[in-house]
C-alpha cells in the first residue's frame, strides 16, 4: 500500500471513478499556472527539493580558515485539503446512480487549484517560493478602464520585446479581468477578440488566482518551471460507520527561471 | 545552417518554436526511431539461419521495445491527451474500435462484445480511468496542461 492508502477506504471502485473523474474535471477547468509554465514530474513522493546549483556563503564558520556554503534548494511544498462523504451516498454508486453528490470534491479541488495557483503568481514565502508577478521587474502597467485593455496589452508586449522577450505570449486574466474582457465593448465587439488580435489566438487564461488584473507573460519554454513530486491525488485519512474522509493532495514548487519574462497589467478603478 | 542539428525533420522554424515543442519533437523522433529497429530486429532475427544470431536479434528487438516504451512514457507525463489516450487504450481489452465509443459516451457499437476498460470486469461500459479504482499508487494524471485553454 503507498502514501494514499485508498484500499483502506470503505469506498466501491464504481464511486472511486466518480470521486476522480469529478476532481479531475474541476482541476482541469481551474488550474492556470499549468497552462502556462513548463512542468517537471511527477518525480514521486520521495522527491523533496529541487537543486538550484548555488551555494550560500556563510559570513563566519564554526571553524577557522574553513569556509562555509549551503547548498540552495528548493524544498518541495504539500498541499493536502480534506474530503468529507457520506458512504450511503458514495454506495449508490454501486446500485448504478451515475450523479453522487460530489460537492466536498468540487471545493477541495477549487481550493488546491487556487493554493498552486497562488504560489505560482504570488509566490510563497514560507515554501521558499517567488511567484511570477512579484519576481517581475517591470512597472506595471495602469488599465483605467474596460476600453483600455486592449492598448495596454499591446503596451505590455512591448515592454517584453523591448527586455528581449520573445513569444509567444499568453495573457492570464483574473477573475474580474475576465468578467470584464468577456462582456461586449461599447460597439458590441467583444473586448476579448480586440486583445486576441493583440495576443496569440486563444492565449487567453482564466486564472482565479490572479488578484489585481492580468499577466502578460511568454510561453516560449524554458522562463518559468513548476516541478511536481506526487501529482495532484485523492487518498484516504480516515472513516467511521457514516462518514467517509478522503484528502485531495500533491507534492510541488515553483521556479522562476527568467524574471523579465511577465508583467503585470494591474487595473485601477 | 545547422551542421550538428539533431534532427532534419522540423517543418517550422526553429525560432517559432518553444523549448517544449522541442522536446517533444525529439521524442517523437526517438520514438519512431525504435519503432522502426524492432520493425527490422523482428525481420532479421525471422529471415537469420544462424539460431544464435536470431537470439540475438531477437533480444535487441526486445530492448528496443523497452526503449520506445520509456520514450512513450515520457510523452505521456509531459502531455495529457497522450496521458488520457493511454489512459483509454492501453490494457483494455475487446474491441478496440468499441473501446472509443464507449470512452466518448457513445455506447456499444453494433454487433460484436461489450469492450472493456481496464480494471473492469463483468458487463459494463468501459470507463477511461477505471483503473485508478485499483491502481491506488496513480494520481489523477494532470500532468502539464500547457496548451490547453
Amino acid at each position: 500500500m503507498d502514501l494514499l492508502k485508498r484500499p483502506k477506504a470503505p469506498i466501491v471502485s464504481e464511486a472511486w471513478d466518480q470521486i476522480d473523474e469529478e476532481a479531475r474535471r474541476v482541476l482541469k477547468l481551474h488550474l492556470a499556472g499549468r497552462k502556462l509554465v513548463d512542468f517537471s514530474g511527477p518525480h514521486g513522493w520521495e522527491l523533496g527539493a529541487v537543486n538550484t546549483g548555488r551555494l550560500k556563503h556563510i559570513e563566519k564558520g564554526p571553524v577557522e580558515h574553513v569556509s562555509h556554503a549551503i547548498r540552495d534548494v528548493r524544498p518541495l511544498v504539500e498541499l493536502r485539503a480534506p474530503i468529507l462523504l457520506p458512504i450511503l451516498e458514495l454506495d449508490y454508486a454501486a446500485r448504478g446512480a451515475d450523479d453522487l453528490d460530489l460537492d466536498p470534491v468540487i471545493l477541495a479541488a477549487e481550493s488546491v487549484a487556487r493554493a498552486e495557483d497562488e504560489a505560482i503568481f504570488h509566490g510563497f514565502a514560507e515554501g521558499k517560493i517567488t511567484g511570477i508577478v512579484e519576481a517581475s521587474p517591470h512597472a506595471p502597467i495602469e488599465v483605467r478602464s474596460s476600453q483600455a485593455w486592449p492598448s495596454a496589452v499591446s503596451a505590455a508586449k512591448e515592454v517584453l520585446r523591448m527586455a528581449g522577450i520573445n513569444g509567444p505570449y499568453a495573457l492570464a486574466l483574473g477573475m474580474e479581468a475576465y468578467d470584464e474582457l468577456t462582456a461586449d465593448g461599447d460597439d458590441g465587439y467583444p473586448l476579448r477578440n480586440r486583445i486576441e488580435e493583440r495576443v496569440s489566438e486563444g492565449n487567453l487564461i482564466w486564472a482565479p488566482a490572479l488578484k489585481e488584473g492580468a499577466v502578460l507573460l511568454s510561453v516560449r519554454g524554458g522562463d518559468y518551471e513548476l516541478t511536481v513530486g506526487q501529482d495532484l491525488s485523492v487518498g484516504y485519512a480516515s472513516h467511521d460507520r457514516t462518514t467517509v474522509e478522503l484528502y485531495l493532495t500533491e507534492s510541488f514548487t515553483f521556479r522562476v527561471l527568467e524574471d523579465k519574462a511577465a508583467i503585470l497589467l494591474r487595473r485601477v478603478r | 545552417m545547422f551542421p550538428h542539428m539533431s534532427s532534419d525533420t522540423y517543418h517550422e522554424p526553429l525560432e517559432l518554436l518553444s523549448e517544449d515543442t522541442k522536446n517533444t519533437h525529439r521524442a517523437i523522433v526517438s520514438l519512431m526511431e525504435e519503432l522502426e529497429a524492432i520493425d527490422w530486429y523482428q525481420q532479421r532475427a525471422e529471415a537469420c539461419s544462424d539460431p544464435e544470431l536470431s537470439s540475438v536479434l531477437t533480444h535487441n528487438k526486445n530492448e528496443e521495445v523497452e526503449h520506445a516504451m520509456m520514450t512513450l512514457e515520457w510523452l505521456r507525463r509531459k502531455h495529457a491527451v497522450f496521458a488520457e489516450n493511454i489512459e483509454t487504450y492501453i490494457d483494455s481489452s475487446g474491441p478496440i474500435l468499441e473501446v472509443e465509443t464507449q470512452s466518448t459516451g457513445g455506447g456499444n457499437g453494433e454487433g460484436g462484445a461489450p469492450a472493456k476498460g481496464k480494471g473492469e470486469g463483468g458487463e459494463s461500459a468501459a470507463k477511461p480511468r477505471s483503473k485508478n479504482s485499483y491502481n491506488t499508487s496513480e494520481s489523477l494524471g494532470i500532468g502539464s496542461l500547457k496548451g490547453h485553454k
